[in-house]
């Protein structure tokens, strides 16, 4: 059975268990993931990497508590996502959890500023106003703040997702191939600012990547194919 | 509280960014056209109720055979109304040895409480306004009473004991009446000289009036005090039994503007759904990020309502004050159309009637495609081909079908008239999701037979399965809605200028003595005057229905009651006159001449309940007649010649001691030739209708009038729909443009491609909406509006030819800015 274990020095953040993910698609049923069990160490970063198709968007959202799996659980800070309604999943990922997109998903009716205040304001935090600002600055974006995403380029963009990322200080930051739409230096830079911030912030970080520069940075790769994780290297 | 402070911030932001302007614009253009119909509807109601009131000279008229208690007239005055009394008797009026039967009518102070009395100092001159009542002491006889007497102003004329001075000539009054009651001449004197004329004994036949006139709510609230509160033999006359030629122009100028509303309410109404439904497409992924980022359903939904009431209550003031400015400048650009006076300032009604619609709007067409939203799932961030789950057809359809059933039955207000309307449009819709169908199945098998442009633009179609159909739907219904109007419009305005061309007879001639008819007929032909038939006219009294006397009967119709109670003018013929039309049972022939047959009005039928084959008992002149009801005839009475609510036919009447009467058109300045027939022939009464006619025409002008503004704005509503309905895929043509012209298309290309596709779609919804309107325009015309109605094949030329330019007329405008858009910029935007 295809495992990947957490460093025993740290206690584990994120937690995956037998997880299996099938649909149903005109040829009969498909598994997408199947049988994957992962344990994530508290500010550890682990990259999934593997071609296209092998499951690893799925796995994401599997481990986000954005979909729900098949068969099996995934533990979060030791709670049940799948035990979890929409509602109680959307609290958790509100309070635990920031994402960074390759589409890079801003509202585009927010401002910048507005888009990275928005995870708090639904959290429900005092001051997202200042914090928002101060974040924007941590990504060099302050003077942009009040610009709407389309006023902006695919890199700025990304920054603003990152910032929007970071800004709850979640437990977990979950990217799915963030470089994966933009041209290779600044790609590059994302990466950097996205490895410094985390290392900032102490996050674990969980990367989908295709990008082999970017994966090699984290301090475990998993291999995924056909939905299966045959092994994983540290 | 948190999701409500934060979703008012989201609104906020969403404002700024125009994101939720296309839904605003389309409400906003809803209730503008709403409002719009509803302020100028309820203007031009007001003042054709006020020119109707003119007719009775007040709002009502409480009338009896006995005085009218003092309790009324309080009772009105503490409602703020305005009051006076009219006391109407027939009395022989004297000047020197010269007498004459007169109606007398004694008034008090603010007679009349609505229109005016005009006066002359001469017989049959043109009239001007006269300020007040005679004063005590003093007469106003008419021309033809001052005719036949010989009096002039000056004399003195002796009514009943009292000796009074003619101050001037009474030209009209008010309520002289659209019916032919008042057949003998008119005098108007001061109420407080009525006690000195001792003309009141026990057992005369006095007709006491009170008149109230006021702002129409408190009318109505004292209208049903009064209700509660009248005694036997009270009349009460308002607007509905005033004279029957404006009621029909009003209630049909009314059921078109109700239906013109309701057009322009159901045409606001699918493009407020088809904005909806774009605005989901578009933000189907903010949604699901801002659950990827921890927002709760009930936050999303939260969200959702708040921004709908928002969207509703600017709409609403907006869109108010849009149709208030609109109608004010309809009014001012087309003020030369009114007769005499301004029409009544608007109420404010509509501004809450406008945000009741826009909500009610918004919760049947888009709260429902909404609150779908909030079922995007958050895995929709990584996966963009997953939608929210498909709705059960019965939430998705159900609300808004509630919200049209609900504002038909508001506007129609008839359960009859309410089961057509929804049927119809029921079945309408199907008909058009059926041809929505196949011609998408058509479309894709014939994809592969036509040029690039054409393949591709026609392939769209059966790509865009749903889009098509509904996109069918809307355009469909809009351009059936806007033929259908324009049908009937033609029809109504077509036949009020039929019904009253200039030289429509404008003098009524009664009480003929049989031994004058060919005399003064070649009078008023040696005057130049045109005269129409004429007919016998006899006074009889109905006495009893199958045998039963009439007094015992109880009617439905109060009506009825007063039909039955007095005595009818009767005539006989052998021809049915043109305006005319047997609805039951059937006209006579000559081997029916002689039988004891009669034919009765459909307002008749209905008050007294009858039916073709029912016996009725006449008494006419001390003899019993006992006939039998062999037809019913439909009355068009806004013809102007000389009706009749019941006709016997010929050969049984005929020795009867009657009169005849006539009408005639002379033209302005007969005031002589008027004077010297009323000399020549004594006993006949002349009965002017110039001022009613210049009434008639008055409420037509206007009902003309709003009939053209309301098309006007219903016309706006109908554009609407067709835009909101381009641009509702207009998102998905922009993103599917952009990779045709990456691919090598030319503009020319794509352009030709997205013409094809919809002119396909105008093309047929023309087609089927001509084909509607015309089924839908003979039901309302013959049940509705009571008119012949006429196939017009221009309907169809129109609905096919103009439907598909009208649509891709708005496709090219809609897509214009697609083409301007370099492809990269979409393909970058990743929409």
């Amino acid at each position: 059975m295809p495992n990947a274990q957490a460093p025993a020095a740290r206690s584990s953040v994120l937690k995956a268990e037998h997880l299996t993910k099938q649909v149903q698609s005109p040829e009969g049923t498909l598994t997408i993931v199947h049988d994957v069990s992962l344990d994530i160490a508290s500010g550890e970063s682990v990259a999934v990497v593997g071609p296209s198709g092998a499951g690893k968007s799925t796995l994401l959202a599997l481990l986000a508590g954005l979909d729900l799996p098949s068969a099996g659980r995934v533990l979060l800070e030791g709670r049940d996502l799948t035990r979890l309604d929409e509602d109680g999943r959307a609290r958790v990922r509100a309070q635990r959890v920031g994402f960074v997109f390759q589409s890079f998903h801003l509202i585009p009716s927010l401002t910048a500023h507005e888009n990275v205040m928005l995870p708090l304001e639904l959290a429900g935090h005092a001051g997202a106003r200042e914090a928002a600002l101060e974040t924007l600055r941590q990504v060099g974006l302050k003077d942009r703040a009040r610009h709407y995403p389309r006023q902006l380029s695919g890199g700025e963009q990304q920054r603003v997702a990152l910032a929007r990322a970071f800004v709850t200080r979640p437990a977990v930051l979950f990217a799915d191939e963030p470089t994966g739409n933009l041209d290779a230096a600044t790609g590059a830079r994302i990466g950097q600012l996205l490895f410094e911030m985390n290392a900032h912030s102490r996050t674990t970080l969980v990367l989908v990547t295709h990008d082999a520069e970017l994966a090699s940075r984290c301090e475990r790769i998993v291999h995924m194919e056909a939905g299966e994780l045959p092994g994983d290297s540290g | 509280m948190r999701a409500v402070l934060l979703s008012l911030r989201m609104l906020s932001r969403e404002w700024r960014s125009g994101e939720l302007g296309v839904l605003l614009l389309a409400l906003t253009i809803a209730v503008a056209a709403l409002t719009g119909v509803a302020f100028l509807a309820s203007r031009i109601d007001s003042a054709v109720a006020m020119q109707a009131s003119q007719v009775l000279a007040a709002d009502i008229r409480l009338e009896s055979p006995q005085p009218i208690g003092e309790a009324d007239v309080v009772a009105a005055r503490e409602r703020g109304l305005l009051t006076a009394r009219t006391t109407g008797l027939l009395s022989v009026v004297f000047e020197g040895d010269r007498s004459q039967l007169a109606d007398i009518n004694a008034v008090t102070a603010g007679y009349p409480l609505r229109g005016r009395v005009t006066v002359a100092p001469q017989p049959f001159a043109k009239g001007r306004p006269a300020s007040g009542i005679p004063p005590p002491g003093e007469v106003w006889p008419d021309s033809r009473l001052l005719a036949a007497l010989g009096g002039q102003v000056g004399s003195r004329l002796s009514v009943g004991a009292a000796e009074l001075l003619v101050g001037r000539v009474l030209i009209a009054r008010p309520d002289e009446g659209g019916t032919f009651t008042g057949l003998v001449p008119n005098l108007l004197m001061n109420a407080a000289d009525l006690p000195r004329t001792q003309l009141i004994q026990p057992g005369s036949r006095v007709t006491y009036a009170a008149l109230f006139a006021g702002s129409p709510d408190r009318v109505a609230a004292f209208k049903q005090w009064l209700g509660a509160h009248r005694h036997r033999g009270e009349r009460l006359r308002d607007i509905s039994s005033t004279s029957p030629q404006i009621k029909s122009a009003v209630d049909r100028a009314g059921r078109f503007l109700s239906l013109a509303s309701l057009v322009a309410v159901l045409l606001c109404a699918t493009a407020v759904g088809m904005s909806a439904r774009r605005y989901v497409g578009r933000h189907l992924d903010s949604v699901a990020l801002l659950k990827t980022l921890g927002a709760t359903r009930r936050f999303t939904i939260a969200l959702t309502v708040l921004q709908l009431l928002a969207v509703a209550l600017v709409a609403a003031v907006i869109g108010a004050a849009i149709g208030y400015a609109t109608q004010e400048w309809l009014i001012y650009a087309l003020r030369g159309v009114f007769a005499s006076q301004e029409l009544p300032p608007a109420s404010l009604a509509p501004v809450g009637m406008g945000l009741l619609t826009a909500v009610a709007l918004l919760t049947g067409f888009a709260l429902p495609p909404l609150l779908q939203l909030s079922r995007v799932p958050a895995i929709r961030v990584l996966r963009r081909d997953i939608g929210p789950p498909r709705p059960l057809v019965l939430l998705a359809f159900g609300p808004a079908a509630a919200v049209v059933a609900l504002l038909i039955y508001w506007v129609v207000l008839d359960w009859q008239l309410f089961l057509w309307f929804t049927v119809g449009l029921a079945a309408f819709i199907a008909l058009l999701v059926l041809a929505g169908t196949l011609l998408v199945v058509v479309a894709g098998r014939l994809r592969g037979r036509a040029g690039v442009a054409w393949r591709y633009g026609v392939a769209s179609l059966s790509r865009r399965r749903a889009d098509g159909i509904v996109q069918i739907v809307a355009f469909g219904t809009g351009i059936m809605a806007l033929l259908l109007l324009g049908i009937i419009r033609g029809d109504l305005d077509g036949d009020w200028r039929r019904s009253l061309p200039a030289d429509l007879p404008n003098y009524f001639f009664i009480n003929i003595p049989p031994q004058s008819r060919d005399g003064l007929v070649g009078y008023l032909h040696a005057q130049g005057a045109r005269t129409s038939r004429v007919l016998p006219m006899i006074r009889g009294r109905l006495t009893a229905i199958d045998g039963r006397p009439v007094e015992q009967l109880r009617f439905a119709d109060h009506r009825g009651e007063e039909f039955a109670n007095r005595e009818q003018n009767l005539t006989w013929s052998a021809t049915l006159g043109a305006d005319n039309r047997v609805v039951a049972g059937r006209w006579w022939t000559p081997a029916d001449y002689g039988q004891p047959l009669v034919s009765i009005s459909t307002e008749f039928e209905r008050w007294l309940g009858l039916h073709v084959g029912d016996r009725l008992t006449f008494d006419i002149a001390g003899e019993t007649f006992n006939v039998k009801v062999a037809s019913i005839r439909k009355v068009k009475w806004d013809s102007f010649h000389p009706n009749f609510f019941i006709v016997f036919a010929p050969g049984l009447l005929d020795k009867v001691a009657g009169t005849y009467l006539t009408s005639a058109y002379l033209a302005p300045g007969a005031a002589q030739s008027l004077a010297g027939l009323a000399r020549r022939f004594p006993s006949v009464s002349i009965f002017d209708i110039d001022d009613l006619l210049a009434d008639v025409r008055a409420v037509l002008d206007k009902a003309v009038l709003a009939v053209q503004s309301v098309f006007a704005f219903t016309l706006l509503a109908g554009l609407t729909v067709l835009l909101a309905a381009v641009q509702s895929s207009r998102d998905q043509r922009r993103y599917e443009s952009a990779i045709l012209r990456t691919l090598g298309a030319s503009r020319r290309t794509v352009l030709q491609s997205v013409l094809a596709e919809f002119a396909a779609l105008g093309v047929l919804s023309g087609l089927i909406a001509a084909a509607g309107a015309s089924v839908a325009a003979y039901f309302l015309t013959t049940r509705v509006l009571s008119l012949p109605y006429v196939f017009s094949p221009w309907a169809c030329v129109t609905g096919v030819v103009g439907g598909g330019m009208i649509v891709v007329a708005s496709g090219w405008l809609a897509t214009r800015s697609v083409l301007r858009h370099p492809p990269i910029a979409t393909l970058r935007a990743d929409v």
